[in-house]
């Protein structure tokens, strides 16, 4: 059944695939996880805080973001961040950021509100006692946050935070609605130019699958070591 | 040194402490003992203001505790605190247990914050598990080195809630021999527990708590000898006898 397949066309088109498509895919997954990370354990020590007006915020926020289809926001965010930009800054006309950009913030506000409940949960699973003796040796808030809560919290939930970042990595291919040359983009663009569209998706298909395992014996792998001893 | 004046707690309309007085003097080795229940770790933790207390006051070193402008991380750090659960931080080594707080809170140098620490360690006789993680020490050996941690702050006085009741039998001794080389160097000491060998050997009073309530402060031969109230003498019948 594949003798009328050109599987050659793979080949040919495998450092637009890689190097722009990959790298494309690549880099929003890593700053989009990092800056995920940053804002959700932002919001995870909001809602913590025992502060209502904060602890509400931050609830809105992460419901808000999980009860909308991601697609709709990358769609909106890409039209609605330049006039946010141009109300902000009183410019005269919208701010371009370029679709790179625009998706980087979509990806990162949307990825927070999942990191966030992680984080949170992370964080409920240090015992109490951990906090009494770190305020028992003098530490203020942000010292036993830092340097107790927080550094266990993280290596508790490394392997579920890995496993987001997993699938964030798949749902990166959601900027497709942007014409952006993501990985699966690229992949795209190749299968219409050249009439070959099984080919080009099985092989987008097959790369993906391939990566994502591979991350995934990885997590599993370091589970074993980052765990605390108790 | 330590000063607690009719102090009250509720959770809700439970009364959890009610009208409680007590003092500790410089140099002074107090132990607080009662049934499960009374009140005695609640009010331990009152004061390093660890739990709040709605009425009363509580004075360390002339501050005062309860106080809303009280800098209490600045107060804590002078108050060295045992739990029950050793409390070690599980993902820091044995020397950065000892360590984190000294450089963080106190401001002291790397250098100086670990050649006090692992004389700490010398001194409960755990030199050679500087290197390890919590997890991979006995119950009684962790203890030793939360000991050696809030020691390392170079506190005022100590403060142990219950250092022995996580501990298995065999355990106890080894921390309770820290605490008495502790109490007859002459460290103000509050201590809960039910150790009553401990409270003989060094204690100069004993505090008596039943249901919030403190019922009976008097000097330990006083209080193992003839105890005033009923419930006192009943603590000790059953804890003497077992």
């Amino acid at each position: 059944m594949f003798s009328n397949f050109d599987f050659d066309v793979i080949i040919r088109s495998l450092p637009y695939l890689f190097y722009d498509g990959m790298t494309f895919t690549v880099t929003l997954t890593i700053l989009a996880t990092g800056g995920g990370i940053l804002l959700g354990t932002v919001l995870a020590l909001m809602r913590l805080s025992g502060f209502t007006p904060l602890a509400l915020f931050a609830a809105a926020y992460v419901n808000l973001m999980r009860s909308v289809p991601f697609v709709l926001m990358i769609f909106w965010f890409y039209f609605l961040v330049p006039y946010i930009g141009q109300w902000i800054t009183g410019a005269a006309r919208p701010i371009q950021v370029g679709a790179f950009v625009s998706s980087l913030i979509t990806f990162t506000l949307f990825e927070a509100a999942y990191f966030s409940e992680i984080m949170r949960a992370g964080i409920q699973s240090i015992p109490r006692g951990q906090v009494a003796a770190a305020q028992a040796l003098g530490m203020t808030y942000p010292q036993t946050m830092g340097y107790i809560v927080l550094p266990q919290a993280f290596r508790n939930m490394i392997p579920i935070l890995l496993t987001q970042t997993i699938i964030l990595f798949q749902d990166t291919s959601l900027v497709y609605v942007l014409s952006i040359t993501d990985f699966l983009g690229a992949a795209s663009k190749v299968a219409q130019r050249d009439g070959r569209l099984v080919e080009m998706y099985l092989f987008a298909a097959l790369v993906y699958f391939a990566i994502s395992l591979a991350a995934s014996q990885g997590v599993r792998l370091l589970q074993q070591r980052v765990a605390i001893i108790r | 040194m330590i000063t607690i004046r009719d102090v009250s707690k509720w959770y809700g309309s439970f009364a959890v402490l009610s009208h409680c007085s007590a003092d500790v003097a410089k140099g002074e080795v107090v132990v607080v003992c009662g049934p499960s229940g009374s009140g005695k770790s609640t009010l331990i933790k009152c004061v390093n203001g660890l739990e709040p207390f709605q009425k009363g006051t509580i004075d360390v070193d002339g501050v005062s505790v309860g106080d809303p402008k009280t800098d209490l991380p600045k107060l804590r750090a002078r108050l060295g605190m045992v739990f029950q659960h050793f409390e070690l931080f599980p993902h820091l080594t044995v020397t950065d247990n000892l360590v984190l707080a000294q450089t963080k809170v106190l401001g002291r140098g790397k250098d100086e914050s670990i050649d006090k620490g692992m004389r700490l360690l010398e001194r409960v006789g755990l030199r050679e598990h500087a290197r390890k993680y919590p997890g991979e020490l006995s119950g009684g050996q962790q203890q030793r080195v939360a000991i050696a941690r809030a020691l390392a702050m170079d506190p005022i006085a100590m403060l142990f809630d219950e250092p022995t009741s996580a501990l298995d039998p065999e355990m106890i001794k080894e921390v309770l021999d820290v605490m008495v080389a502790l109490a007859k160097e002459g460290m103000t000491m509050m201590v809960v527990t039910h150790e009553m060998g401990f409270a003989r050997q060094v204690a100069r009073r004993v505090v008596f708590m039943d249901k919030g309530e403190i019922v009976e402060d008097a000097p330990t031969a006083d209080f193992f000898g003839k105890p005033r109230s009923e419930r006192a003498q009943h603590f000790l019948s059953k804890i003497l006898h077992n």
